[in-house]
């Protein structure tokens, strides 16, 4: 159901984009110095583009249900290993903003919550409402010029090393951890102020039992929640950091395939990546179900 | 939960640290193309800069015919039979040897394809023992000069499907792929059976990076030993610093205003000679592009023979442009936008952003012509909305940048795009007496002096407004030696460098 919507809105979208088709898709293939009228006569006969647009949507649709997801327009690849291969980058990036960012943002946030109104809480609130204000990109480029540029510890841009992914997934992470680092914080205020903290340290425990054994499933459900809706802006911040680090992701292809009107490429990513939006929100809601026994009760 | 987290990262960590370690051998070039796929007739101007495939005819940097993949060529005294005589003892990086039915294969399957075979006049290719025989229905000097061209590189016959796609780039250049991923990235290395003398770098590998700041970045930080494509700012940040050396050249493409003159506000050469006046190309140079100088003809100094240092420059008088308007009818009215008829001279200018400069060059237009009461409406959009403006006639101005050398010889350019109805060129403009001269050039008649003269009309008629000629710039790290600029654009000349003592 999802995938007919999707798969339906992004045809009707791109259908109705002014400009003729044909004169994008040549230009997508054979560039600024080479489309000219027989380039672009050459793609509208190869491709058909001058048929209806019913019949070819049921063909998309009837293809998608085979699992066949068609060839793209400018590349002339299968689109499913243009995805793969795209999206392989992408999820590899984004999951590694989001461990750092896990590993940079609830920890501080635990600790500004235990002690709210302390000198890390206020520290933490200026510096995570900070890095929320800066673009995304303008991080990244300071990121570049410090790390990279003036230290040399990182390379500027490019993938397929371990250390390429340093600079983007830092970028996004700051970006994220700043969030789940107020979330956590606001969680873990709330904790340590009800009664069951007061008594579990009234039995005995010490501030870190405390934590480990009442505090952090707590503290976990509204992290996990908000995960699911970082999602949207890991997606976002994808595509900038693509841009401007030379990674070869779904972002960076779905704006090139907007460009150029490579609709099947167009259906695919938009596809793959609202499906994506699915699965993930599905493994939080399980995910959040186990954690948190009132919400399976 | 933040322990196990911990541990996890650490261990990531330890992992990734012997992969950190930067592999130095290798030559990493960037520059903003992206591979589309393994086919030559979009993607193949990447195959032939890294030194993969190659051609049967090269240029040096004058623009002169050199032998590449074929030792010479000759043509039949009616000029319309040439034979291409092969080059010995080549092989393609598959190991199978080049012959002449591989040569006429290839380009066979590159005629099928959109591109500038398709339209020559070639009614066969044979291949002979050891050549190549092209016959053509009409004479055509430019020939070898369009064999020269990526599109008509020499694969190996298993570089293409039963269809004629590509789907694997086995070349004979210096260079042998070993790793292609597109859209973003390629290695090669060294090809041991390669004809010539071997490459002193074996090691190199291409990136697609299209921001121009991150290749600027990556130059600066020594990440990319040679850095393709930069932009003004960049180039005078980057020729600050001592590791990098900033290249730069005057290649043959020119910046220029492609002029509707069907357009009644455009049509009398007049009208176009004012708007000529009116452009501080001084200006421009220095502010937007920081070129030394503009252009003051069509053709840049590089292209020899239609480079003319006999014409009258174009030059920057606004109270000129003034005048002419004036004789033309033309009267301000009250906002300072001159009307004629009830009519105000309002105009679009349509450009596109693929070249980032476009843009900022039309922003400036639009003040020097209103300084002459000219209102300009900048449309910056796809770049094939020149092309297929040209064919519905909707286009007024189209500001652009062309290349009159991506086939190493100008007169197909020429002939296509002033002669022909070339979507590039000039728009409802003919000139007969311009027609005759370019035609007969294009046979191999006539020199310098019909050249010239065909410029001389060019300069008197402006079918297009030239604006500056560009200079390629990039970035090569101290770390190489023996890093030159092709002017034509054909090879970034990987296979001459070496790293420095």
């Amino acid at each position: 159901m999802v995938a007919v919507l999707i798969g339906t809105a992004t045809f009707v979208m791109m259908r109705s984009l002014p400009g003729d088709a044909a004169w994008r898709i040549a230009a997508g293939r054979y560039g600024y110095d080479n489309v000219d009228a027989a380039a672009a006569d050459a793609v509208r006969a190869e491709l058909g583009l001058d048929g209806p647009a019913l019949p070819a949507l049921l063909q998309w649709l009837g293809d998608l249900a085979r699992f066949d997801f068609g060839n793209s327009l400018v590349t002339g690849q299968p689109i499913v290993d243009e995805i793969a291969h795209q999206l392989g980058a992408s999820a590899s990036l984004a999951l590694v903003a989001v461990l750092l960012s896990l590993l940079i943002g609830p920890p501080l946030g635990i600790l500004a919550g235990l002690r709210p109104g302390g000198l890390l809480d206020r520290v933490l609130l200026v510096v995570s409402t900070g890095i929320k204000a800066i673009p995304q990109f303008l991080l990244a480029l300071v990121l570049i010029v410090v790390l990279a540029v003036q230290l040399r510890w990182l390379p500027a841009a490019g993938h397929g090393e371990a250390r390429h992914f340093i600079l983007p997934s830092l970028t996004l992470a700051l970006g994220l951890a700043a969030v789940n680092a107020r979330i956590a914080r606001d969680a873990m205020a709330r904790i340590a102020d009800m009664p069951f903290w007061r008594f579990a340290k009234w039995k005995g425990l010490s501030e870190r039992q405390t934590l480990m054994r009442h505090g952090l499933r707590n503290v976990s459900v509204p992290l996990i929640t908000y995960l699911g809706l970082q999602f949207v802006t890991l997606v976002e911040g994808v595509i900038i950091m693509e841009s401007i680090f030379g990674w070869p992701g779904i972002g960076h292809a779905l704006v090139h395939a907007i460009f150029s009107r490579d609709v099947p490429m167009v259906q695919g990513t938009a596809l793959v990546l609202g499906l994506g939006f699915v699965m993930v929100n599905a493994l939080i809601d399980v995910a959040v179900r186990r954690l948190d026994p009132r919400v399976a009760a | 939960m933040t322990k196990p987290f911990l541990k996890t990262a650490l261990a990531l960590a330890c992992l990734a640290l012997p992969t950190l370690a930067h592999a130095d051998g290798t030559l990493d070039v960037v520059a903003q193309f992206e591979i589309q796929s393994p086919e030559p007739s979009t993607s193949g101007y990447i195959f032939t800069r890294m030194g993969v495939a190659e051609t049967l005819v090269n240029a040096n940097a004058d623009g002169k015919l050199t032998p590449g993949l074929a030792t010479s060529w000759e043509v039949s005294e009616d000029g319309l039979t040439w034979t291409f005589a092969l080059r010995d003892g080549v092989a393609f990086h598959d190991g199978k040897a080049m012959t002449a039915d591989t040569v006429v294969n290839a380009l066979e399957i590159a005629r099928a394809k959109p591109g500038p075979l398709r339209d020559l006049p070639i009614t066969g290719m044979v291949a002979n023992d050891g050549a190549v025989t092209i016959t053509l229905s009409e004479p055509l000097a430019a020939l070898p000069a369009f064999l020269a061209e990526f599109r008509s590189q020499i694969l190996s016959p298993a570089s293409f499907a039963a269809d004629g796609t590509g789907v694997a780039i086995i070349g004979t250049g210096p260079y042998r792929i070993t790793a292609i991923e597109p859209p973003l990235s390629l290695d090669a290395t060294a090809f041991a059976g390669y004809w010539g003398a071997a490459p002193h770098i074996a090691d190199v590998s291409y990136s697609g990076v299209s921001r121009v700041e991150t290749r600027a970045l990556m130059a600066e930080s020594g990440e990319a030993k040679f850095v393709f494509g930069l932009d003004p700012a960049s180039v005078s940040r980057l020729n600050m610093l001592d590791n990098v050396d900033v290249l730069s050249v005057a290649i043959p493409r020119t910046l220029l205003i492609k002029v509707n003159a069907a357009q009644p506000f455009l049509a009398d050469p007049n009208a176009r000679r004012a708007l000529s006046l009116a452009i501080d190309r001084a200006g421009i140079a220095k502010a937007v592009l920081r070129y030394p100088e503009g252009a003051d003809q069509l053709f840049p100094p590089s292209i020899a023979g239609w480079h003319s240092d006999a014409i009258a420059p174009l030059d920057y008088d606004v109270e000129a442009a003034k005048t002419l308007l004036k004789d033309l009818g033309w009267e301000a009215g009250s906002d300072g936008i001159l009307m004629r008829d009830g009519e105000r001279f309002a105009v679009t200018l349509t450009t596109y952003p693929d070249r980032p400069e476009l843009p900022l060059v039309a922003a400036v237009l639009e003040q020097q012509f209103r300084a002459i009461g000219v209102e300009l409406t900048i449309n910056t959009t796809n770049s094939s909305a020149i092309p297929a403006g040209h064919q519905d006639g909707s286009l007024d101005l189209g500001l652009i940048a062309r290349n009159f050398s991506l086939i190493p010889d100008p007169i197909g350019t020429v002939l296509s795009d002033y002669v022909g109805n070339g979507d590039w060129g000039a728009m409802n403009w003919k000139n007969p007496e311009f027609a005759t001269l370019v035609r007969s050039l294009a046979r191999g008649e006539g020199g310098d002096a019909e050249r010239a003269a065909a410029a001389a009309i060019l300069q008197a008629e402006l079918p297009v407004i030239p604006i500056a000629w560009y200079q390629q710039t990039l970035a090569v790290s101290d770390k190489i030696d023996g890093a030159q600029i092709d002017p034509f654009e054909r090879s970034f000349g990987l296979q001459d460098m070496r790293w420095a003592e």
